[in-house]
């Protein structure tokens, strides 16, 4: 069998030259590649949305302070929260979605590779788009929620608005191509014998999570369009003079909103029962429950959006009933940390940076889950709305829930995605700096919460008691800062001099420990056969009730990988993704440019569907 | 013929271990996407039905006897679609290329209609996208509904255009049911958009 | 295609005492932080109501937070506890591949559903309670939010001023809430619960002050630049007090007898600031503060600045410095004038 030696996994051709190397990166389809061009981005991001946190906590620690003014941090709240929940976080869930939902379902791509490249390069052209709004000094100032009609041309008459609103959609097409292509991947493509609940969990929860994709976003596709009439088009969906509601806006964004909360969190839940069941060499407890309770999040995520809205005044009744349904939805989430917790008893636990990171997230997702009940108390929620308590709230859900999560990914499968084990000692001193910076930067905001103090403002009078802890936080924001750098440090490390970590460095349970670390292109030389949701482990040991370990097959023969078909690299997806930044970035220049892009985008939709039917047959079928 | 199709399907790399074919279950995906699409669309139609603080009111401006023969020469492509993939399943190109071409033209018909529709809109009752919530939210809907069947016409057109090239055949039965799948849906959602906003008072 | 199970790739670690050293120390630091730091009794604090509408959310706040704090310990211990009693000892078998128990689950599930009907029922009662229709006696005030100030009018007194709310104790009053332009949120947190402003829309809040007291209040809506600046105060008198205040507001302006002051008036009257501002018998503009009693108010401009002739001054000169995106426009008003209608302004007691 052919070891995969380069670095870069997925590398059919070994390319010689820079710019070849360059150009098998551009047009590649192979889903691992399409991960790790994801990830890097994400991470990119994830610390371009850092430093614009960190300007914002150095604002804020002392009153009074002037460093940036109120236009500047209006614009940073917005960037950091747009770019950390759509240019970091959902990017990173996608990484791991690309290259591990072949590698766990025994596939040897996607359902659409090439889909899968355009939704990559539609993301980077629309992140690009987004963050090109600084060159232009019309970062977008609105907030990541953007609610109508502070986003109305009257009181925001500059492009600010429109890098957003426009960034969002081309964005929004990127993540709903992404979860068409997963959802058909995770239904069709699964290895013989893997039934639904034999999918690992991380699956079924990515599964969940592409649901929630493709139902949520076109909610605030709508609401997007709507403002993007009323914008550009003179139409009056959010204008009060004629009429108009501006919280239709909410209501549809919310509706996309909540849903996108579980987008967020599902994946790191799915990357926890993952690592949770490795390092203490027990099944997760309760599988099932754990899956079902995926599912009833994900159900209940459609019918909770005005626990957003509490303040807005929609009557008792509406009050009423959305925080009932927002209670229940605490139900399943409850039982999943008692799961995790069960699955961790009666082990033998190896402590390794993925699982004190897993840890992590049990520990601080618990603390931002409490929080949120109190949030659904509506009469609760009219104190602590729009104030730092929510901040903190959401912080502990999203970076101590989300961010954890997916650094445990990370540890966990970097040894399989690059074939290096990261450093251990840096890597706990990455943990632990950044729990300690997380709490201290994230715990004092639910204070100053409680104590009055308003999200979204730039300043704050000396005399409010605020001060202190405000200043604590920044220093925390930084120390979170530092952690990164040892991550940084790790990942320099570990590509210098790191361990090489071979198929299965931690004694895993699913499939994709089967294969070699980097896994080669084709991922299975023979697909697998599977009988369990721990298949992998199974094969190993047994079932731990009396059935043995798996007979291996035998050696994989040259002719088995050559009859093995993989498709080949298009540059279309990439060609596309440009022609549709050219069609809507032209929405704010000339009609013209929009009608150009448009016909180009026409296309090489063409080209692009064209260019697979009838290929030539290079197998003799 | 059939079997050939048959055992071609085996090596397709489309279908998948459940045996469905991939296109057709994203196609089904991005359905169920669109449906929400046009589900928060007509919703805004209705939140804001009755809420225009100025004319002209719906009633003013319909012209059903017109709309009605639009929805019927949708209904009708549907049909016309059905004859094309039938006529494609026997391998009777020509037939299936000529039933995909009447099924695109009742669809250019139909969108000609709507442009006629919204012309006569703006010319004779004044309506436009800025005259009033009405006119807005009439617009954004049928228009976005529009150009799914613009979409669709173009689709089947290429379609057409292939088989006259001789580049569609019995084995390419997916891809076209696929379109169908599509223009189906877009004719189901024109009778939701038809009875909310043109017939329910 | 499949290697052998991995063997023995977790060699036991050294422990790492540099990093528990600092991980102590900065434990150290943050429980002598800890203990200075927390004072609940601020201006803006949530946790200290001072009316009935305060008072019954806070009670719900206390009931949610003392069972969650429970879960919350319990929960931490356990995972401690978990954590220390099962990890991995040199030589440990592989252990028992259990897979659920349908029991706990079940159990648990219903515990969850229970504690949360705990928080359900005094919340819906609530929620029902606090949003009743106000008594024919309450004290009506139209609160409107503007883009960075607010407006407090008392129709039944034909009372209208700008950023400081003048309310009688043991009273019942019932704010109702319009915003012209975007969306605002009307918030007195030691009063209790945020009600949003918005456009085209009316709002209410009733609620009862039970405490004397001079509160801070903010809008808590993103509302656009200067959101952080508007902010204001709400002013609960006794009543006797309260009823003095409203003689006053209602009587017409003083007329000062001062030179500079004859001259600022001069000034205001043939200049723009006619257009936007009320005073009574010289102005009818509508669009800024009505200033008649502008003296009266300890501070100006959303309650951002104390009402000194220095602060007027540089305000006038240029508003878009003092409150970034002002609406007031600059008039080009020199050092003169401005000290004239800075005097002026301060002689409207």
């Amino acid at each position: 069998m052919a070891t995969q030696a380069a670095f870069m996994p997925g590398s059919k051709v070994e390319t010689e030259t820079f710019w070849g190397t360059v150009w098998s990166w551009l047009t590649t389809v192979d889903h691992k590649r399409i991960g790790i061009l994801y990830g890097t981005s994400a991470f990119i991001f994830f610390l371009v949305g850092g430093i614009e946190a960190l300007i914002m906590r150095l604002q804020l620690a002392r009153p009074d302070n002037t460093l940036v003014g109120p236009e500047r941090f209006n614009e940073l709240f917005t960037m950091h929260g747009t770019t950390m929940i759509f240019l970091a976080v959902m990017p990173l869930s996608a990484a791991f979605f690309n290259y591990m939902i072949p590698l766990m379902i025994g596939a040897r791509d996607v359902a659409f590779p090439r889909l899968n490249a355009l939704s990559y390069w539609i993301f980077l052209s629309g992140a690009l788009f987004l963050n090109s709004s600084w060159l232009f000094g019309l970062a977008p100032d609105g907030g990541w929620f953007g609610y109508a009609n502070l986003t109305s041309v009257q009181f925001s008459p500059r492009h600010t608005i429109d890098f957003w609103m426009l960034g969002l959609q081309i964005l929004g097409v990127s993540s709903m191509l992404a979860g068409f292509n997963f959802l058909v991947t995770i239904i069709n493509m699964r290895a013989p014998g893997m039934t639904l609940m034999r999918m690992p969990v991380f699956i079924w929860m990515s599964f969940v999570t592409q649901f929630l994709l493709v139902l949520a976003f076109p909610a605030i596709t709508v609401a997007l369009i709507l403002l993007m009439f009323d914008r550009f088009f003179g139409t009056l969906f959010y204008a009060p003079a004629a009429g108009g509601d501006p919280l239709l806006w909410q209501h549809l964004f919310w509706i996309f909103g909540h849903p996108e909360v579980y987008i967020l969190i599902l994946p790191a839940m799915g990357i926890v029962s993952e690592v949770l069941p490795t390092f203490s060499r027990k099944p997760l407890f309760g599988a099932p429950v754990v899956i079902y309770s995926g599912i009833m999040i994900g159900f209940f995520g459609f019918g909770v959006w005005s626990h957003h809205m509490f303040s807005v005044g929609m009557g008792p009744v509406a009050d009423a009933a959305f925080s009932i349904s927002t209670m229940l939805i605490a139900v399943p989430t409850g039982v999943k940390i008692l799961n995790w917790i069960g699955t961790l008893w009666g082990g033998t636990i190896r402590f390794r940076t993925p699982l004190y990171f897993s840890l992590g997230f049990i520990a601080m997702f618990t603390m931002g889950g409490l929080s949120g009940v109190m949030h659904a108390s509506p009469p609760v929620d009219l104190q602590q709305t729009d104030t730092y308590f929510v901040v903190a709230h959401f912080h502990y859900v999203l970076f101590g829930g989300s961010i954890f999560g997916l650094f445990s990914g990370i540890y966990y499968w970097w040894p399989k995605i690059t074939g290096k084990l990261l450093d251990e000692r840096l890597g706990l001193w990455h943990f632990w700096s950044m729990m300690l910076g997380f709490n201290m930067t994230f715990f004092p905001q639910h204070y100053l919460g409680l104590i009055g103090m308003p999200r979204r403002i730039y300043t704050y009078a000396p005399d409010l008691g605020w001060n202190f802890w405000n200043l604590i936080s920044t220093i925390g924001a930084f120390l979170i800062a530092v952690s990164l750098l040892f991550f940084i440090a790790n990942v320099i490390k570990t590509r210098r001099s790191g361990a090489v970590a071979g198929n299965d460095p931690w004694d895993a349970r699913t499939l994709e420990w089967s294969i070699p670390s980097p896994p080669p292109v084709y991922n299975f030389a023979r697909l697998p056969q599977v009988q369990d949701r721990d298949d992998f482990w199974l094969q190993k040991y047994g079932d731990g009730h009396g059935g043995a370990p798996r007979p291996k097959g035998g050696p994989v023969t040259a002719a088995e990988i050559a009859a093995i078909h993989m498709p080949p690299t298009s540059y279309w997806p990439l060609l596309l993704a440009l022609a549709l930044g050219v069609m809507v970035s032209g929405l704010m220049i000339s009609m013209v440019q929009v009608a150009i892009g448009g016909v180009l985008t026409l296309v090489l939709m063409y080209k692009f569907a064209m260019e697979l039917h009838r290929p030539p047959t290079g197998h003799g079928h | 013929m059939a079997d050939h199709a048959a055992a071609h399907a085996v090596h397709d790399p489309n279908i998948g271990n459940t045996g469905l074919d991939n296109r057709k279950v994203g196609m089904w995906a991005f359905l169920g996407s669109d449906c929400m699409f046009f589900g928060s669309l007509i919703g805004t139609y209705l939140a804001y039905k009755g809420k225009s603080i100025s004319g002209p009111l719906p009633h003013e401006v319909f012209d059903i006897p017109l709309t009605s023969y639009s929805a019927a020469l949708l209904l009708a492509s549907s049909l016309t679609m059905v004859l094309a993939l039938a006529a494609l399943q026997q391998n009777r190109v020509k037939t299936a290329a000529r039933w995909l071409f009447v099924t695109a033209m009742l669809g250019l018909h139909f969108v000609l209609n709507q442009v006629y529709e919204f012309t006569t809109f703006v010319l004779h009752h004044g309506l436009t996208l800025s005259t009033s919530l009405f006119g807005s939210s009439f617009f954004v809907l049928t228009g976005f509904h529009g150009a799914h069947v613009t979409g669709g016409v173009i689709w089947l057109l290429m379609l057409v255009t292939l088989a006259m090239r001789g580049k569609l055949d019995a084995r390419d039965y997916t891809k076209v049911e696929i379109a169908g799948l599509y223009w189906h849906f877009v004719d189901i959602v024109w009778i939701a958009i038809f009875t909310v906003i043109y017939l329910i008072p | 295609m499949i290697q052998p199970p991995a063997t023995a790739p977790h060699p036991r670690k050294r422990f790492d005492w540099t990093l528990a050293c600092l991980l102590g120390a900065v434990l150290v630091l943050a429980c002598s932080c800890s203990a200075v730091g927390w004072n609940w009794d601020t201006p803006m604090s949530t946790v200290i109501p001072k009316s009935d509408f305060g008072k019954m959310t806070h009670g719900i706040f206390m009931l949610i937070s003392w069972w969650t704090l429970g879960i919350f310990i319990a929960v931490e211990a356990m995972l401690v506890f978990v954590c220390w009693r099962f990890r991995d000892r040199a030589g440990a078998a592989i252990p028992k591949q259990v897979h659920g128990h349908t029991a706990l689950e079940v159990g648990w599930t219903i515990a969850f559903a229970v504690i949360l009907l705990v928080f359900a029922i005094p919340t819906i009662r609530v929620i029902f309670k606090t949003q009743e229709a106000p008594a024919a006696t309450a004290l009506r005030v139209e609160v409107v939010g503007k883009q960075w100030w607010w407006e407090f009018r008392y129709p039944q007194f034909k009372i209208t001023t700008a950023n400081e709310l003048h309310l009688p104790v043991g009273q019942t009053a019932t704010f109702q809430l319009n915003a012209p332009d975007v969306i605002h949120s009307f918030w007195m947190p030691q009063l209790g619960g945020k009600r949003d402003v918005v456009p085209h829309r009316m709002n209410q809040l009733t609620l009862t002050p039970d405490t004397p007291g001079d509160y801070p209040g903010q809008c808590a809506e993103y509302c656009g630049m200067s959101h952080a600046n508007m902010r204001f105060r709400v002013i609960v008198h006794p009543p006797a007090e309260f009823e003095k205040w409203v003689k006053s507001q209602q009587a017409p302006p003083v007329e000062s007898a001062d030179a500079l002051a004859q001259q600022g008036k001069t000034i205001f009257t043939q200049s723009a600031c006619v257009g936007c501002h009320t005073i009574t018998g010289i102005s009818a503009g509508h669009i800024g503060p009505d200033l008649t009693h502008f003296a009266s108010r300890a501070r100006f401009a959303g309650s951002l600045m104390e009402s000194t002739p220095d602060n007027l001054v540089k305000w006038i000169e240029n508003p878009d410095h003092m409150k970034p995106g002002a609406l007031m426009p600059n008039l080009g008003m020199t050092g003169e004038q401005s000290k004239a209608l800075a005097a002026f302004l301060l002689s409207l007691k």
